[in-house]
C-alpha cells in the first residue's frame, strides 16, 4: 500500500492538522513506511476471532444521578487563550 | 542517604536522624548539580517541595507517618499535580498549570510524601528516546551521548542519578521498562486497571498504566502499595481489595517456573544483551528456579498491531487540543477551522503529527475493519497465547529491549526503527498484563542491559518477588554510572 499526496491531504484535513507542501513528500515517506510495517498483520488469519478493545472484561459501573462536579469554570477556563465573560472566544462560525 | 532505600530513608526520617526538609534538600542540591547535564526535569518548584517537606516533618513528629511520609519522588510530567506546570513534554502545553491533582498525586501526597518535581519525557509519551520531547532530550547518566530510553527517560535518568530516590512513569508500549533497562534502574508497569488514569493526560487509553521506578524491587513494592487503588473516577478502575506488595519479597525461588519465549531470543537481540540475560537466568536457577521453552506465537504481530491501536487512540485522545480550553493556541488564523489546523500543527511535534495522521487514517471510513479491527483480533489472539503461557509456568522472562542505550541520532530519522525498541515489551500492554525491568548486567561499550519479567494478571506481589531475591544474590542494580 503507498498513500498518494491527496490522501496524506485528506487524512491531515481530517486530523485538523495543516500540512504544508514542502512537508508533504517527507511526511508521506514515513507514513508510508509505517504502513508497510503495519501491513504484516496481513500474514496472520484472523477469521472467526472476536475483537479485543480492552484488557479486562469490564462493564460500566452506574452510580446514583446526582449531581458530583461543583461550578468550577473560572478555574479552568483561567488557562484558555481567550475567554470573555465565562465564554471561550473562537472565530466566528455563524455570520 | 543518596544511596539509601525507601525503606532506610523512612527509618532515618522517623529517627530524626535527618528530616524531611534536609533530605529534599539533599536531593534538589543534587538536581540542581547535575540537571544541566542531564536535562531529566522540565519543571521544580522549590517552594512547593519544601512547603510539602515542612508538612511531612510535622507529621513525623507527630507520630502520624506513613511509610512513605516525607521522602522525596519525582513525577513524569504527564501527571497532573495541582498548581504545577504540567507539560507532557509538548509546546501544546508548554505554560498549562495544572487546575486539580492526578489520582496518583493525591495518593503520594496523603502518604505524605514531597513531589520532587516533574520529570522530562517524550511529547504525549511517544517515543523510545526522549528525543521528541519539546524541552530537548534527557540524557543518559551512563553515557551523556546516548538516549535514556522513553518515554518516562527523565524518571529513569533521575533515579540512575540519583537525583531522586524514586520516581513514577506510566507505560503505554514499555515507557517504564525500556528507559528502566536503558538506565540501570527498576521499573513496573502494573497490571491494567491497577493504578488510576485519573489526572494522567491520555496517550492510549486501553494501553496506558502508571508505575513506579526504584533503585530496587523492595523499594518499587513500596511506590506501587500508594500508587495502587481503585479510583471511581478512572471508568477501567479495577475494585479490588487493596495489597501489600511487599508481602511476598522473602520468598525463596524454589520451584518458581519461568517461562523464556523462544521468540524473545531469537532475531534482532543483540549478542551482548543475549549474554547478560543468559547470565542472569542462570542465576534464577541457582536460586532455584527451573525455567522451561515457551512459545508467544503471534508476538511478532505485537508491533504492526501496537502502531494501528496506540496511534488510533491516540488520534481521538488528542482532538481535544484545538486552541479552544487550554494549551497553545495559533497567533495568526483565519476561521475556526484555519486556527485548529495551525494551532495543531504548530503546538505538536512531527512524531506526535505522524501517530495522529496514522490513527485518523485507519479509523476513516473504509479503513476501519481492514486495520482497527484487524489489530484487534490480533491483540487476541497475543493475549490468548500469555494465557496458554501462564498453564506452563509462573513468570516470563526475557531481555526488557533488543539493545543497550544507543547514540542520539541514530534511529530518530526511522520511525519504524524507533518503533521495534519496544518489540518486547509492547505485547504485556496489549494483553494488559504485569511488567517490569530489573537491571541484570553490561552490555555493550559498559552500557545496561535489562531483564523483563511478564507476569499473569494482578500477580505483582510474586514478580517483585522474582526480582527481589535475584536482587539479595546480585549487585547489578547498586552500580552507578561514574562521574555522575
Amino acid at each position: 500500500m503507498s498513500l498518494t499526496p491527496e490522501q496524506v491531504q485528506r487524512i491531515a484535513l481530517l486530523a485538523r492538522i495543516e500540512l504544508s507542501e514542502a512537508d508533504l513528500t517527507p511526511v508521506r515517506d514515513k507514513l508510508n513506511d509505517i504502513f508497510a510495517m503495519i501491513e504484516q498483520m496481513q500474514a496472520v488469519d484472523t477469521a472467526g476471532i472476536a475483537p479485543m478493545s480492552h484488557a479486562q472484561d469490564l462493564s460500566l459501573r452506574l452510580r446514583e444521578d446526582a449531581v458530583t462536579e461543583e461550578d468550577r469554570h473560572i478555574l479552568y477556563q483561567s488557562g484558555a487563550p481567550r475567554v470573555e465573560n465565562g465564554l471561550y472566544l473562537v472565530p466566528k462560525v455563524i455570520e | 542517604m543518596l544511596n539509601a532505600s525507601l525503606a532506610e530513608m523512612a527509618a532515618a526520617l522517623q529517627a530524626k536522624t535527618i528530616s524531611s526538609v534536609e533530605l529534599t534538600q539533599l536531593f534538589l542540591g543534587r538536581i540542581q548539580a547535575l540537571n544541566g547535564r542531564l536535562n531529566a526535569f522540565i519543571t521544580l518548584d522549590v517552594e512547593k517541595s519544601i512547603a510539602q517537606a515542612r508538612a511531612a516533618d510535622a507529621r513525623l513528629a507527630s507520630g502520624q507517618a506513613a511509610p512513605l511520609t516525607g521522602i522525596p519522588v519525582a513525577h513524569k510530567d504527564i501527571w497532573l499535580a495541582k498548581g504545577w506546570r504540567t507539560t507532557c513534554g509538548s509546546k501544546m502545553l508548554e505554560n498549562f498549570v495544572a487546575p486539580y491533582d492526578a489520582h496518583v498525586i493525591e495518593r503520594f501526597d496523603a502518604a505524605g510524601a514531597v513531589n520532587l518535581g516533574k520529570c522530562n519525557m517524550d511529547e504525549f509519551a511517544m517515543g523510545s528516546s526522549n528525543e521528541t520531547s519539546y524541552f530537548g532530550p534527557v540524557r543518559n547518566p551512563w553515557n551523556t551521548d546516548c538516549v535514556p530510553g522513553g518515554s518516562s527517560g527523565g524518571s529513569a535518568a533521575s533515579v540512575a542519578s540519583r537525583m531522586a530516590p524514586a520516581s513514577t512513569g506510566t507505560d503505554t508500549g514499555g515507557s517504564i521498562r525500556q528507559p528502566a533497562a536503558l538506565c540501570n534502574v527498576s521499573g513496573l508497569k502494573p497490571t491494567y486497571g491497577v493504578v488510576s488514569r485519573y489526572g494522567m493526560i491520555a496517550f492510549a487509553s486501553s494501553l496506558d498504566q502508571g508505575g513506579p521506578f526504584a533503585k530496587s524491587a523492595q523499594d518499587l513494592g513500596l511506590l506501587l502499595n500508594v500508587m495502587a487503588g481503585f479510583d471511581s473516577r478512572d471508568s477501567t478502575s479495577l475494585e479490588r481489595p487493596a495489597e501489600d506488595y511487599t508481602r511476598e519479597l522473602k520468598k525463596p525461588l524454589q520451584g518458581l517456573r519461568i517461562g523464556l519465549p523462544k521468540e524473545y531470543f531469537g532475531e534482532g537481540l543483540s549478542d551482548d544483551v543475549r549474554a547478560v540475560v543468559e547470565t542472569a537466568l542462570r542465576q534464577y536457577r541457582d536460586l532455584g528456579a527451573t525455567t522451561i521453552d515457551i512459545s508467544l506465537p503471534n508476538s511478532g504481530l505485537s508491533v504492526p498491531a501496537y502502531y494501528v491501536i496506540a496511534p488510533a487512540e491516540a488520534s481521538s485522545n488528542l482532538s481535544r487540543f484545538d486552541g479552544v480550553r487550554y494549551g497553545y493556541r495559533a497567533p495568526e488564523y483565519g476561521d475556526l477551522n484555519d486556527m485548529y489546523c495551525k494551532t495543531r500543527a504548530q503546538g505538536f511535534g512531527a512524531e506526535v503529527k505522524r501517530r495522529i495522521l496514522v490513527g485518523t487514517y485507519v479509523l476513516s471510513h473504509g479503513y476501519y475493519d481492514a486495520y482497527y479491527l484487524k489489530a484487534q483480533r490480533i491483540r487476541r489472539l497475543i493475549a490468548n497465547d500469555f494465557a496458554e503461557a501462564f498453564k506452563q509456568c509462573d513468570v516470563i522472562m526475557g531481555p526488557t529491549a533488543p539493545t543497550v542505550a544507543f547514540k542520539f541520532g541514530e534511529k530518530a530519522a526511522d520511525p519504524v526503527q524507533m518503533y521495534l525498541n519496544d518489540i518486547y515489551t509492547i505485547a504485556a500492554n496489549l494483553a494488559g498484563l504485569p511488567a517490569m525491568s530489573i537491571p541484570a548486567g553490561f552490555g555493550a561499550n559498559g552500557l545496561p542491559a535489562g531483564l523483563h519479567i511478564v507476569g499473569d494478571y494482578f500477580s505483582e506481589a510474586r514478580m517483585l518477588n522474582a526480582a527481589h531475591q535475584f536482587q539479595c544474590a546480585t549487585d547489578w542494580h547498586l552500580r552507578q554510572p561514574e562521574g555522575i
